[in-house]
């Protein structure tokens, strides 16, 4: 994936120029409680911007309220410099959706279903290419109903994309599909990227938002508790480094943020000395990702704890 | 995979959303397809009176009621009556409650789909499978058990009026109900079961003025029981008009009940219908 931004074109209106995704203060309770708690977030046009938690933190009901399907109890919310709750048709038409339950009457056939809904839009992507660019070619003919899961999904994706939209919302449209099927949908969404289209797309596939997005919200109990590239996700968690070498029976460890300087100091005290089975490990996005979101609590603070023989 | 051809539009040159009228034209074709590629609609809705007809007039053929009328004869305006609620009432009530299941309106809401259009779709199929419908039920009436059809201009027009009305509060009655029925099931169960217990009220499977004085006034709350008056005004000779309850055809009354309930389903439609159920 290429990291270079969509410049915005020169003669663009502010609008144009604002971010694709604005929210501030965003909340939404059912009844008695909040599933929304608060969320700020802001989605730059042209990027890919993949909401990541686990099942139950708050990320269909954000991206539903974005795309303007519920409502908001509290917060600001401008999509494409429009409020999603009062925006009308012509809004519609420039953002794309696939969301975990739209379906498309299972009786009509792939080619059926994307010439009827062609009708919808102010402007169409022509079927056949389509087809083609979702890989649903030899299944042009099938039914809905026939179709595996990956084919539908991919069903689902050529309709959100068939308008033209400048921003698309995927809402774990992975989820359930083969590694091979999976693969494919990569690079069908890595090329909608190259033709300027703004992604937002929620998983809880951690190696699929480090590999699609430009940038990662963690979000967790309703809360963004984290939003950065996927390679700076997580900025001090991140940051701390494991140097663990052999010492007599068990395992030395040492928790810090200046590996270097641990490093010189471990080895000017043994200069002559072989450390045996001496690593310096650096937590990797899974690590990170479970910290952020509590599942396991934050490795210590501590400089010089005893790791034992793990 | 080919390279994908879609890039963003940008908002100065996209142009704006079709009306509602192409995407409901475009509607009544996919409400079509869906409705005939339903074995259970076609079955249960469309070829439903017809199997109707055939079960009547071997049972009953050659019998008479009332004032010199043949069972055949009284039987076909019953069952023509119940094929318009079946195709308009019954049939739109539970495709509405599978599309709501299957996810097809929320899509439809995503799209930002006009109300007008999907209406539209469903009205125009209604119209085309009714009338495909009475069109094999009188044909079949006629050729197989010799029921007179009507030779005056006259009753024809009736029969357009009651069979429009009928369309129309069914159409509108259909979509009314199905934010209340539930699941795909339910809804198939609930509706079908109402509209037998209907039949059975309403003088389809017997003769309306034999039934116990409750029944009838039951049934004058409903449209059934007065599509089906509706329709023997048409199919039996103005001496059997002595045989109805009123002893007249009552059209006036039919107009004006059938009227009610096509304002009623609309004023119901436009305060409950959602794209989906709970938080829009």
């Amino acid at each position: 994936m290429t990291t270079t931004q969509q410049a915005p074109a020169p003669g663009a209106t502010a609008a144009e120029r604002s971010p694709a995704v604005r929210v501030r203060g965003l909340t939404k309770r059912y009844g008695q409680r909040t599933v929304v708690d608060g969320i700020d977030l802001e989605v730059r046009r042209g990027e890919v911007f993949a909401l990541l938690g686990p099942n139950g933190a708050g990320k269909t009901t954000t991206v539903e309220i974005l795309e303007g399907l519920r409502r908001r109890d509290g917060g600001e919310v401008l999509v494409l410099g429009e409020d999603p709750a009062t925006a009308g048709r012509s809004w519609r038409d420039r953002i794309g959706v696939v969301g975990q339950a739209t379906g498309a009457g299972d009786a009509l056939t792939v080619r059926e279903t994307l010439d009827h809904y062609a009708v919808y839009h102010a402007e169409a992507e022509g079927t056949d290419e389509l087809i083609a660019a979702v890989g649903l070619t030899e299944a042009a003919g099938v039914r809905s109903a026939r179709l595996s899961g990956g084919q539908r999904r991919r069903l689902e994706v050529a309709l959100s994309m068939q308008g033209r939209p400048e921003l698309l919302f995927l809402d774990e449209p992975t989820t359930g599909l083969d590694p091979v099927a999976r693969r494919q949908f990569w690079t069908v969404l890595e090329r909608l990227r190259a033709g300027g289209t703004t992604i937002l797309l929620t998983t809880h596939y951690l190696d699929e938002a480090a590999h699609l997005a430009d940038r990662v919200g963690v979000i967790d109990a309703g809360r963004l508790v984290d939003v950065a590239p996927p390679e700076e996700m997580g900025g001090e968690l991140r940051a701390r480094s494991t140097v663990r070498w052999r010492e007599g029976d068990g395992f030395r460890t040492v928790v810090t943020t200046e590996p270097s300087a641990v490093l010189r100091d471990l080895l000017a005290a043994r200069p002559l000395a072989e450390l045996p089975d001496l690593t310096v490990t650096r937590p990797g996005l899974e690590e990170v990702y479970l910290q952020l979101v509590g599942a396991v609590p934050a490795s210590g603070t501590a400089t010089d704890a005893d790791g034992g023989t793990r | 995979m080919t390279a994908l051809p879609a890039t963003a539009l940008p908002p100065a040159v996209r142009p704006a959303p079709p009306g509602a009228l192409p995407i409901g034209l475009a509607r009544i074709g996919l409400e079509l397809r869906l409705y005939l590629r339903d074995p259970g609609q076609v079955v249960f809705s469309f070829a439903y009176p017809v199997i109707m007809l055939l079960i009547f007039g071997s049972v009953f053929g050659g019998q008479t009621t009332g004032p010199d009328v043949r069972f055949e004869d009284y039987f076909l305006a019953g069952i023509a009556a119940t094929g318009i609620m079946l195709t308009s009432f019954q049939a739109v009530g539970i495709a509405i409650a599978e599309e709501r299941e299957r996810g097809d309106l929320v899509r439809l809401q995503v799209l930002g789909t006009p109300p007008t259009s999907y209406v539209i779709g469903k009205a125009g199929q209604v119209v085309l499978t009714t009338a495909a419908q009475l069109a094999l039920l009188l044909t079949v009436a006629a050729v197989a058990y010799d029921v007179p059809l009507p030779a005056d201009a006259e009753r024809w027009a009736t029969f357009g009026w009651v069979a429009v009305l009928g369309i129309l509060s069914g159409t509108v009655l259909g979509i009314a109900v199905s934010p209340f029925v539930g699941s795909a099931r339910a809804a198939s169960a609930g509706i079908t079961g109402f509209s037998v217990v209907l039949q059975f009220f309403s003088g389809v499977f017997f003769v309306f003025s034999e039934l116990p004085s409750w029944m009838q006034q039951v049934a004058a709350v409903f449209p059934l029981k007065w599509l089906t008056q509706g329709m023997r005004s048409v199919f039996l000779p103005d001496r059997a008009a002595a045989g109805e309850v009123a002893g007249s055809w009552e059209h006036g009354t039919t107009a004006l009940v059938l009227g009610a309930w096509v304002i009623i389903g609309v004023v119901v439609c436009v305060r409950t219908f959602r794209w989906r159920r709970g938080d829009g």
